[in-house]
């Protein structure tokens, strides 16, 4: 695996919502090519993090560099632009459509603006694409999503967020409603897009899947980072400890 | 030849358990022909289907219009009035004001569709639910309809080219040129379709399917053309409405905007987050369903030969839904295709003029027309169920 420069880089961002400090002078970055592990207990502030750096809301302070440039994300939809795909908890995806459908959804391919979908165009894409993140178990792509298992929505979901060529990928609790077997299967495929060179960012309650996963586990406790942990060099004991307090490690 | 049996069994239940299939409507028609002939053997008479037909392109471009509003997850409950109230107007400019028949048609249209983008500005801007926004017009329009008729209370339509709109039929001959064209226009289709995969180096889609599919469709269209030839022959209505639904269809299954609507009835929240503007998605709809409902009002007052306070009402709106959930749309949203809008509204003309055949009550229409939509709705939810516990 090889880690590479910094993507998106996290400097002193606040947070408050009424007399709620959120988030306190949050230091995150994320090179190319590795995970990100972001634990801490519910309140820590794991998921206005995830949605600062989407977009969906804006810091109080604090800086977003992005690539290489100071950005100000207005919304998510320039956050996705810019190259920022957020899978969240709940997939958001469209039951009633195909996979190929799915995946393409608010940028299908016409040939131009006033064409009709390039079906044919969409479909060899999604081929290429599923072979290429080595999921086997999609088998057929004009079938519709609300008929596939949760670990085959999970990776559709992920799918679909490299359509746009992004260069971090967040991913909400991705394993968090998965049989066993299928969390094998999205671990492996979260190890993958690393391995594209992109930046992952994982949320998640479960620690030793943290530990399996993650080349660096960030803390968050109260609203600040308490801990920055290289993975080789840890046991989950330390990861308990830093997520309740009970011992300081910075 | 096993492997042929093989495809066929895997179309048939690929069609079972497809998002929208012909399959349960279809079957409905089939019983119903089976048991209003048995009981009359007029009912499948080249007269007979004409008739019903012909009764029933109002009801079915209305019911077209409540596909796509269903399609978005929503509902219009003003469109019978709509369809009365621009009908009103029209024939009003028409006869009593002397314009023109297409400049009276086009005022029409465009009150339909400036009800359409009031309904759907207040869905969108204020986030009420369509069926409130709605139900209030269902009073006003009908208010306005009063107005506009108040002097007459019925206004006759004399002979022109409004009243030729129902009554102008095809010669034989041109009949079946119109179903070859449309047969024609299919089959390139689907060849069309074969060659872009095969560029494309997809898998073909089975050859047998579509040629079993083409087979019925011809067999039922050229059959459908010779049973109204024996009688006044294929109506300009139907064709008009058969080119209609078929523009429709190939808007909401081919291009990006009806796969926006598709998405926004199937999750409305994936379908923002992707970035489709959802408001101008769902305004566009409701201004095409209250556009195909003044459609449907002209063409019904076409049928009467008059407009009258009671034109739009009675149980016109209940219909159309009916038809649209018959036919296989889905009340939840995301489901369904503007066929369903033809064959539930054939659905509906088939139980009301069997009965009418068979000289049964109106009282005993309503009850059974009750019970097939209560049917029709059942299966829906039990699919969608299916879904949920398989997602």
């Amino acid at each position: 695996m090889s880690v590479g420069k910094t993507v998106l880089e996290l400097e002193d961002v606040n947070k408050t919502f009424g007399a709620v400090n959120a988030l306190s002078g949050i230091r995150l970055s994320v090179l190319a090519g590795e995970v990100v592990a972001l634990v801490g207990d519910n309140g820590a502030g794991k998921s206005t993090l995830v949605k600062i750096a989407a977009g969906v809301i804006p810091p109080d302070g604090g800086k977003i560099h992005f690539d290489g440039e100071v950005v100000d994300f207005r919304g998510p939809m320039d956050a996705t632009k810019a190259g920022i795909a957020v899978i969240y908890q709940d997939l958001a995806l469209c039951d009633n459509l195909s996979v190929t459908a799915n995946l393409f959804l608010g940028r299908e391919i016409q040939n131009s603006a006033v064409s009709p979908l390039n079906e044919e165009a969409m479909e060899s894409k999604v081929l290429e694409l599923l072979s290429e993140l080595n999921v086997g178990q999609i088998k057929e792509i004009d079938i519709k999503v609300g008929s596939l298992s949760g670990g085959q929505r999970q990776t559709i979901a992920i799918a679909r967020s490299l359509i746009g060529q992004p260069k971090v990928v967040l991913l909400d609790e991705p394993t968090a409603a998965l049989g066993v077997a299928q969390k094998v299967e999205v671990l492996k495929l979260i190890r993958r897009l690393a391995d594209r060179g992109i930046g992952v960012v994982v949320i998640s309650h479960n620690i030793s899947e943290v530990l399996e996963v993650s080349d660096r586990v960030v803390v968050l406790r109260l609203g600040k980072v308490v801990a920055n942990f290289e993975t080789k060099n840890i046991t989950s004991d330390d990861v308990v400890a830093a997520i309740t307090g009970s011992k300081s490690f910075s | 030849m096993s492997n042929q049996i093989q495809s066929i069994k895997v179309w048939f239940r690929n069609q079972l358990t497809a998002d929208f299939s012909v399959l349960p409507v279809g079957i409905s028609l089939l019983f119903l022909s089976i048991i209003f002939q048995s009981l009359n053997n007029r009912f499948l008479s080249g007269e007979n289907l004409a008739n019903l037909i012909s009764q029933n392109v109002p009801l079915a471009l209305i019911a077209t219009g409540s596909v796509l509003m269903l399609l978005i997850g929503e509902i219009d409950l003003s469109v019978g009035v709509v369809s009365g109230l621009c009908a009103s107007i029209v024939i009003s400019l028409n006869v009593t004001k002397g314009w023109s028949p297409l400049s009276s048609i086009a005022v029409g249209l465009i009150v339909g569709a400036l009800i359409g983008l009031s309904n759907g500005f207040f869905v969108t801007k204020f986030g009420l639910p369509s069926f409130v926004v709605t139900l209030a017009g269902l009073l006003t329009w009908q208010g306005v309809q009063f107005t506009v008729l108040h002097s007459s209370g019925t206004i006759n339509l004399p002979d022109g080219f409004i009243s030729s709109l129902m009554s102008t039929y095809l010669s034989k001959n041109m009949g079946y040129l119109f179903a070859l064209i449309a047969l024609g226009i299919y089959a390139l289709s689907i060849l069309n379709n074969f060659r872009k995969r095969k560029n494309a180096n997809l898998k073909a889609r089975s050859v047998q399917a579509s040629i079993l599919k083409f087979t019925v469709l011809a067999v039922i269209i050229l059959g459908l053309v010779r049973l109204l030839n024996a009688s006044r022959g294929v109506s300009a209505a139907m064709v008009f409405l058969l080119v209609v639904v078929t523009i429709i269809d190939y808007v909401t299954r081919r291009t990006k905007f009806g796969r926006n609507i598709f998405a926004i009835g199937g999750n409305l929240e994936a379908a923002s987050r992707v970035g489709i503007n959802v408001k101008r998605i769902k305004i566009s709809v409701f201004v095409l369903g209250a556009l195909l409902a003044s459609l449907g009002g002209i063409f019904a007052s076409s049928r009467l030969l008059a407009v009258s306070t009671q034109s739009g009402g009675s149980d016109l709106l209940l219909n159309a839904i009916a038809a649209a959930v018959i036919g296989g749309t889905s009340l939840f949203g995301g489901r369904g295709s503007v066929w369903a809008a033809i064959l539930g509204a054939l659905v509906v003309g088939f139980i009301s003029n069997g009965m009418d055949l068979m000289s049964f009550d109106s009282e005993t229409k309503l009850i059974v027309t009750g019970l097939v939509l209560l049917a029709a709705v059942s299966i829906d939810s039990v699919l969608r169920s299916k879904y949920r516990k398989r997602g």
